[in-house]
């Protein structure tokens, strides 16, 4: 297990480098999809198997699906990939290089005060249910009136 | 090696049943929708021409495997390896029999959603990475059919799922000890089985292929063996919404004891991979926006309510 | 309003339910309806007597060639594929020196038996003529030449009409009057 988390977690910075560096949109989204299933690895790994589902469900399988299919209807070339070398450039890289550095000192100094042998608790769909309709109930009834919302929006949209 | 859940023996033998079985029905379909159009069908090659699979198989190997140099070769070569790759997950999951299965896995219903909806990247890929306007329509009806049937199937499913009080497709199946679920969750059913014949884009709905309109759709390209794991990802899409009816609503092995449990469900696949043989001989294909907005109209409001009274009625008891 | 709604939610299950369950009932039904495919190298299906397919030169009753050699068949052919020459015997009869059809023109659309005043020329039922070798398909007449009336048994052309032939005089053609002496003044 722990070297399944390992393993997904390499795959997953690499593939999210991938997805900043790449010059063709279609590659890195592919890779964006990759990055994700690496993250619902890990989810699985560290006990949480709703969450790593609703991961493949609900990023990788329904929101980046409409990212491609965006980019299909874009019409994007050889010009475009062109125009996206010539903006990654080293330059580029230096300000968000320099604000990600920091981040990840705050991370580390946040890990090294954890306790190092953490148990992995199984979280089920069980708990997971209780928990969204117990305390959160609140939460999650106001965002589904959210949902709503744009649900009824996108209709009275699409309508016209 | 025993024949039990995970062992080596049983996936090897899932694995092998479920391709040969989806090879098999490229011959089945043609016989059957030939008996519904009052021919004979393929009937030359063995006995019943049984045989025509290999034909087919030896036709499709030997075929020259060409990639179009406007290509984009890394996504136009995986795309194929998708679908193939997401069904046969899917398999895993599915309890076949008492013993007989690969994993036992809490979450299962919702792993095929999953793979499910990983299932359109094979059908984008495929058509985007053609670079070809007919296959780039195909890919661009494919993605907007998948990804709207998706949020139906998956609330259609969660009736079955309430009901039964699992995410685990042993426990659904065994809570159908009493009485089938197709009974309390008709509905359900009906919208299950609408939902997955537009998953597995098979006629009537099979509208990102419509051959008399945009050629061959997303696959319009493709060639040889590319080709072939597209044409048999179809079928095994087909067996696996067939064996999924099966387990959620038709009680999965369950039945009178005098055959084994392994054969019951063989048999009530049978029966829905029929249906949807019989499916495509009957019905026209449904202009692509009929199909969407009969999704959105009528099948999410259907399936919501559905979801609505039986999670009443459960509440009730 | 109600009234409307509820008429549209019932065509609705009507359109949309009802009338894909029949028809798939319907179309199950004919799993019990025998083929109607016949299995044609096994098993020979009927040929009508009037199908057009290969071209065939008939004899007359008396066993001579009916063909006139009057090019009618090769000016009628859309597609030209006839060709004969024609050659005159002793007697006075006209014959095809040589009648030439290229099948793999031949649309088999049956003007030249139309046209043929003698009902020499005739398309018979029979289909199966594929050759590996395209120069196969051009017959000649010795191939196209049969010994049988074809489907007119007893037409003969030299013995209805008024052409003069050795052995058969000016009107002494079935039906034909004798000749008129123009130069005579009886009735």
């Amino acid at each position: 297990m722990t070297l399944l988390f390992y393993l997904a977690g390499a795959i997953a910075i690499i593939a999210t480098f991938a997805v900043i560096v790449q010059t063709n949109i279609v590659h890195a989204l592919l890779y964006l999809i990759l990055s994700l299933l690496a993250v619902a690895v890990i989810f699985y790994v560290l006990g949480a198997p709703f969450a790593a589902v609703l991961e493949a469900i609900v990023y990788a399988g329904a929101i980046l699906v409409l990212f491609l299919f965006v980019i299909m209807m874009l019409n994007l070339g050889q010009h475009t990939r062109d125009q996206e070398k010539g903006w990654l450039t080293g330059r580029v890289f230096l300000a968000p290089g320099v604000m990600s550095a920091l981040l990840l000192g705050q991370l580390l100094n946040v890990l090294s005060q954890v306790d190092q042998d953490m148990a992995v608790t199984r979280v089920g769909v069980m708990e997971v249910s209780a928990l969204l309709f117990g305390p959160y109930v609140l939460a999650v009834e106001l965002a589904s009136i959210l949902l709503l919302a744009g649900l009824v929006s996108a209709y009275h949209l699409a309508k016209r | 090696m025993a024949l039990e859940v995970g062992s080596g023996l049983t996936i090897g033998l899932i694995l092998g049943t479920v391709i040969v079985v989806a090879a098999m029905l490229i011959w089945v379909e043609r016989r059957l929708l030939s008996f519904w159009q009052e021919r004979l069908g393929p009937n030359r090659v063995g006995p019943f021409g049984l045989l025509q699979v290999v034909a087919d198989m030896i036709k499709i190997f030997t075929k020259e495997d060409w990639v179009p140099p406007f290509a984009d070769r890394v996504s136009f070569v995986i795309a194929p390896a998708i679908i193939m790759t997401v069904i046969l997950l899917s398999f895993a999951v599915i309890p076949f029999a008492p013993s007989i299965g690969v994993i036992d896995s809490n979450i299962g219903v919702l792993f095929i959603l999953a793979m499910a909806s990983l299932g359109a990247y094979s059908v984008m890929l495929g058509g985007l990475s053609s670079d070809n306007k007919y296959a780039l329509l195909g890919s661009l009806r494919a993605a907007a059919q998948m990804v709207s049937y998706e949020v139906f199937m998956g609330i259609s499913l969660l009736g079955v799922v309430a009901l039964s009080g699992s995410f685990n497709l042993r426990t659904i199946v065994e809570a159908q000890e009493g009485m089938w679920f197709v009974v309390p969750q008709f509905v359900g059913f009906v919208i299950f089985l609408i939902a997955g014949v537009a998953e597995s884009h098979r006629l009537p709905f099979d509208i990102p292929e419509a051959e008399q309109e945009i050629c061959a759709g997303y696959h319009t390209e493709y060639s040889g063996m590319k080709f072939g794991m597209f044409f048999v990802g179809e079928y095994l899409g087909l067996v696996l919404v067939s064996s999924l009816i099966t387990v959620l609503f038709f009680g999965g092995w369950m039945g009178p004891g005098f055959l084994p449990p392994i054969v019951w469900f063989a048999l009530k696949s049978g029966v829905f991979i029929a249906f949807f043989i019989l499916l495509r001989a009957a019905i026209p294909r449904p202009r692509y926006d009929q199909l969407m907005s009969y999704g959105w109209l009528f099948l999410l409001p259907l399936s919501l309510i559905n979801l609505l009274v039986t999670g009443a009625v459960i509440l009730s008891n | 309003m109600q009234k409307a709604w509820i008429e549209k939610m019932y065509s609705l299950i009507k359109d949309t339910l009802l009338s894909q369950v029949v028809t798939l009932w319907g179309v199950f039904k004919k799993l019990f309806v025998e083929a109607d495919t016949v299995e044609y190298p096994d098993q020979q299906p009927y040929m009508f007597p009037r199908w057009r397919g290969r071209i065939i030169l008939s004899r007359d009753p008396d066993g001579e060639e009916r063909c006139v050699a009057c090019n009618l068949c090769a000016v009628a052919c859309p597609v030209d594929c006839i060709a004969l020459q024609k050659g005159e015997m002793e007697d006075g009869r006209w014959y095809p020196e040589f009648f030439r059809i290229n099948f793999s023109r031949c649309i088999m659309c049956g003007f030249c038996e139309e046209a043929c005043p003698t009902n020499a020329i005739q398309l018979t039922p029979d289909f199966e003529m594929a050759e590996y070798v395209r120069q196969d398909m051009v017959w000649e007449k010795e191939d196209l030449l049969i010994s049988g009336c074809g489907k007119y048994h007893d037409y003969n052309f030299y013995r209805v009409a008024g052409k003069q032939i050795s052995g058969k005089d000016k009107g002494e053609a079935l039906n034909e009057a004798k000749p008129v002496n123009v130069r005579s003044l009886m009735p």
